[in-house]
């Protein structure tokens, strides 16, 4: 395996910790969109603000580490990506501001208009954002995005079928992840009712997810039928891995098993995302940009790759306890106390 | 057809996207200052409480924690922004370049993820963990705060003093990362910058206290409030002197035009004056204060050493003076004020043992901070506009760097009516969480419980 190829899979696999990981972020910010009323939606409001309040800044970061290795790695395809895309990257990017400065205004501040006004747009932008990060991946993958600087079209680019079916997918998956993740966490918060309601929408949303991932098929074949050969092809087992893993959950969500409908809803979005990865390998931007063609010089490739084997030394063990710290202490429980001294 | 767009994209947007760039930057290194100066600030206060059990520093920690946590949201966010416009606005830039200022970049992004992350434990743990356990998971945001200034000011530098990597026939051939990253700017400028990260901090929240004593709060709460910050800022005041000469011996000696446009000096010439404030037209410097062989003597130590002027190169490759040597001048002139306003404080405290009492110096503290903001915004005016045509020093002109695509320029609208909102909205936050649960006279140990941090 060469250097460039190495970087390339951390880089994918960094995708892939964002979108199952801040995906959840998002999701829970669309069912904080759909919670209803101040009054009938506080409950809910308040579990969705105790799950992903202490990880979403970290969540986040895996975005800026996708950019930043692929502009080191693979500078022209982080030159061509940004430049013929840059209307959809931009809103990404607002998408991004609205929604984190929102979250953490919406926390501080008491009165209900403030809490209502910072919670609107932290909820829109949560739908927004998942849209335009699809549709990126979308001209991506159907071979919109020509290598060169400025080369695409900045519109029709983005806005064909496959991405505009990629962007609802991105914003379907990312509330069936919450729904998901927030089941689990409504059950250790002891919250009954809670737990159903999520589970209820795991349910109803993970359909949604398989339905706009059948009819993703079929506009993949008629829009972009390189990638459908790919997936069709060399990629079919991971395919065939979602399809599994997706129905699995289902089968859990049903049978209540809410810790394993994390792995099993993870691996089938995991898969969705290598599959893609799987059928367009070698090619980053069609036509003719490949791994070997993008990649950096040599030295920046080994100095780099180095640097990030120490730096995942140091990464995964602090993640580590960030998530198994606030995993293991159930939030509210222990706000109680902490307020009540 | 494409020949046509891109030439009429590539006219206005240069313009467009250097005022975004340079607005979406200036905004976030403001929160950035406080990003890197104040998680010290808080781990310091929260220790002397731990240490002392006083509930005037156990209550700062955790109100500063609060605010911190706010703070670092925003800068968080308004710099995810700039790795896009990286590419969105500078295709040219990394297209060319990115292999070689990419490790720093690359490296930051472990830094903020170690920020992130500890962040989240610090304030959500604050209830949680053991003193001690808590006051330490605070150490690692205060280093990889500092750490992430210096890998993204060395990605700067290296614009300023680019080495480290070989072109050949127009391609980039070889790349030596390292010495890409650890180039001659890279020293005083990242020192620079990091000292005022947290003169930006400590002047900027000692400020909030003195507007509070100037309206009669003189608590010893307030007086920690005040002193803490205050002296942290002053005791770097000095150093920051020095190393802002340290910074215009590099300027003077890597980059000659831009040192020429700081001092308004058109032509070279033996015993260079040095100028203070006018303006620059039809080729010259008009009204300003001179001081005869003073350029020559700081740059060279010597009155009638060379200094080679604007006339070193044609116009076209010079940058717009006025802004350049102006905001020299505000930097040094605030720097110099920040300056005599610590040597206040430390005359006091060395003969009294306590702040001046005149209100004077409470008024001079209150407008601090936006002093020490608008020398640091002045500092990187001077370094980016005066490093103009160039994106990279006498490597790739931004012209160049630019993407073509037609309509780049709306971005900067976009952008500006985020900010605005965001503006008005972070400051408005900021003053309710200071209004809405008020600072008790004397405070209590019950009065530290009841401020949940998050
Ligand atoms: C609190 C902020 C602050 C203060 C008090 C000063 N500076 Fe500064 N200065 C900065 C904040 C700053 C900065 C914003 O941090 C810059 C921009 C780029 C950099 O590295 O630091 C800067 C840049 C900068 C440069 C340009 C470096 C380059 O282009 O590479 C020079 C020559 C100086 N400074 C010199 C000084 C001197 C002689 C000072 C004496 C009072 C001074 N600065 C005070
Ligand atoms: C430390 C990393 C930084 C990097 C990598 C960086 C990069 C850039 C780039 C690529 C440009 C556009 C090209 C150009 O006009 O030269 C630019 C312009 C600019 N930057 Fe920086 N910058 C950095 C820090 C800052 C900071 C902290 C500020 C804060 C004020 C700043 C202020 C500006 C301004 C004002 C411009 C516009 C220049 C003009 O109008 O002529 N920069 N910078
Ligand atoms: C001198 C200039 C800069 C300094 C000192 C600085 C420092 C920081 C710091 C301390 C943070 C942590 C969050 C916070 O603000 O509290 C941060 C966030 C960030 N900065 Fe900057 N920055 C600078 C310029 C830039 C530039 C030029 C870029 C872009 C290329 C950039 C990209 C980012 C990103 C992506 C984040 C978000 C990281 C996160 O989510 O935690 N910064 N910056």
């Amino acid at each position: 395996m060469t250097y460039a190829n190495a970087l390339l899979a951390v880089m994918w696999l960094a995708v892939t910790a964002y979108a199952l990981l801040a995906g959840a972020d998002f999701g829970a910010g669309i069912w904080d969109l759909l919670a209803g009323s101040s009054k009938r939606g506080a409950s809910q409001r308040s579990l969705i603000e105790h799950s992903i309040g202490p990880v979403w800044e970290a969540n986040h970061v895996w975005l800026i580490f996708v950019l930043v290795i692929m502009w080191t790695a693979f500078p022209p395809l982080f030159a061509a990506v940004s430049s013929t895309l840059y209307i959809p990257l931009t809103l990404i990017a607002l998408g991004v501001i609205a929604r984190g400065s929102a979250f953490a205004f919406r926390k501080v501040v008491s009165e209900l208009w403030q809490r209502r006004l910072f919670g609107a747009v932290f909820a829109f932008s949560s739908v927004v954002t998942p849209f335009f990060l699809g549709a990126t991946a979308g001209a991506v993958a159907s071979g919109r995005v020509p290598p060169g600087i400025g080369r695409g079209d900045s519109m029709t680019s983005w806005t064909g079928p496959v991405s505009i079916l990629a962007g609802c997918f991105a914003v379907v998956v990312c509330g069936y992840l919450a729904a998901v993740y927030l089941t689990a966490d409504a059950r250790r918060a002891g919250d009954s009712s809670l737990t159903e309601l999520f589970r209820r929408r795991a349910l109803g949303s993970g359909v949604v997810v398989g339905a706009v991932a059948a009819a993703g098929l079929v506009v993949v074949h008629g829009n972009a039928p390189r990638l459908y050969d790919g997936l069709s092809g060399k990629a079919l087992p991971l395919v065939i891995v979602s399809v599994a893993a997706g129905l699995a959950s289902i089968g859990l969500l049903v049978l209540r098993r809410f810790t394993a409908v994390r792995v099993s809803a993870a691996l089938a979005v995991t898969a969705v995302l290598w599959a893609w990865g799987v059928a367009q390998y070698p090619h980053l931007l069609l036509p003719g940009l490949t791994v070997a063609s993008a990649a950096a010089p040599h030295a920046t490739l080994t100095v780099t790759t180095g640097c990030v084997i120490v730096g995942m030394l140091v990464l995964l063990p602090s993640l580590g306890w960030l998530f198994v710290l606030f995993q293991r202490t159930p939030g509210r429980a222990a706000d109680a106390t902490g307020s009540g001294e | 057809m494409t020949g046509i767009i891109v030439a009429s994209g590539n006219l206005a947007n240069p313009v467009m996207a250097r005022s975004q760039m340079g607005f979406s930057l200036g905004w976030h290194i403001i929160l950035a200052c406080f990003g890197v100066g104040m998680p010290a600030l808080v781990v310091f206060v929260e220790w002397r409480g731990i240490r002392t059990g006083d509930p005037s520093y156990r209550l700062l920690a955790r109100r500063w924690a609060k605010v911190l946590g706010v703070l670092f949201a925003v800068g968080a966010v308004s710099g995810t922004i700039l790795s896009f416009e990286m590419g969105v606005l500078w295709s040219g830039l990394m297209d060319h370049y990115g292999a070689v200022i990419g490790l720093p970049f690359a490296i930051e992004g472990f830094a903020f993820f170690i920020e992130a992350i500890f962040l989240g434990i610090y304030l959500y743990g604050w209830d949680r963990l053991s003193p001690r356990t808590h006051l330490l998971s605070g150490i690692p945001i205060v280093v990889a705060g500092i750490a992430s200034a210096f890998f993204v000011v060395s990605a700067n530098a290296w614009m300023n003093s680019p080495t480290g990597y070989t072109v050949r026939d127009g391609r980039l051939v070889g790349v030596d990362p390292w010495a890409a990253m650890f180039n001659s700017a890279t020293g005083p400028e990242t020192t620079h910058m990091i000292i005022s990260a947290f003169m930006v901090t400590g002047f900027g929240v000692a400020s909030v206290y003195a507007v509070a004593m100037l309206r009669g709060r003189h608590d010893r709460y307030h007086r920690i409030g005040l002193l803490v910050p205050l002296t942290m800022a002053s005791v770097l005041a000095p150093i920051q002197f020095v190393v802002g000469d340290w910074a215009a011996r590099y300027v003077a000696k890597d980059q000659p035009v831009k040192l020429a446009a700081m001092e308004g000096l058109a032509h070279g010439r033996n015993g260079a004056p040095e100028s203070i404030g006018g303006y620059f037209s039809g080729g010259q410097l008009h009204d300003a204060i001179r001081l005869p062989d003073g350029l020559s003597l700081l740059t060279h130590f010597r009155p009638n050493a060379y200094v080679a002027g604007l006339d070193q190169v044609p116009p076209a490759l010079r940058p717009p003076v006025t802004v350049v040597h102006l905001a020299f001048d505000s930097m040094v002139g605030i720097g110099s004020a920040l300056l005599l306003l610590a040597a206040w404080l430390g005359y006091a405290w060395w003969r009294h043992r306590d702040l001046p009492t005149s209100r004077w110096f409470l008024r001079a503290v209150a407008v601090s901070g936006v002093g020490a903001v608008v020398a640091m915004e002045a500092g990187w005016i001077t370094t980016e506009v005066g490093r103009q045509p160039w994106i990279v020093y006498g490597v790739l002109k931004v012209a160049a760097a630019v993407n073509p695509e037609p309509g780049l320029g709306y971005g900067l609208y976009a952008v500006i009516v985020v900010y605005a909102a965001l503006t008005v909205a972070t400051v408005y936050v900021l003053r309710r969480m200071t209004q809405s649960t008020p600072v008790p006279m004397a405070p209590q140990e019950s009065d530290v419980a009841a401020v949940k941090v998050v």
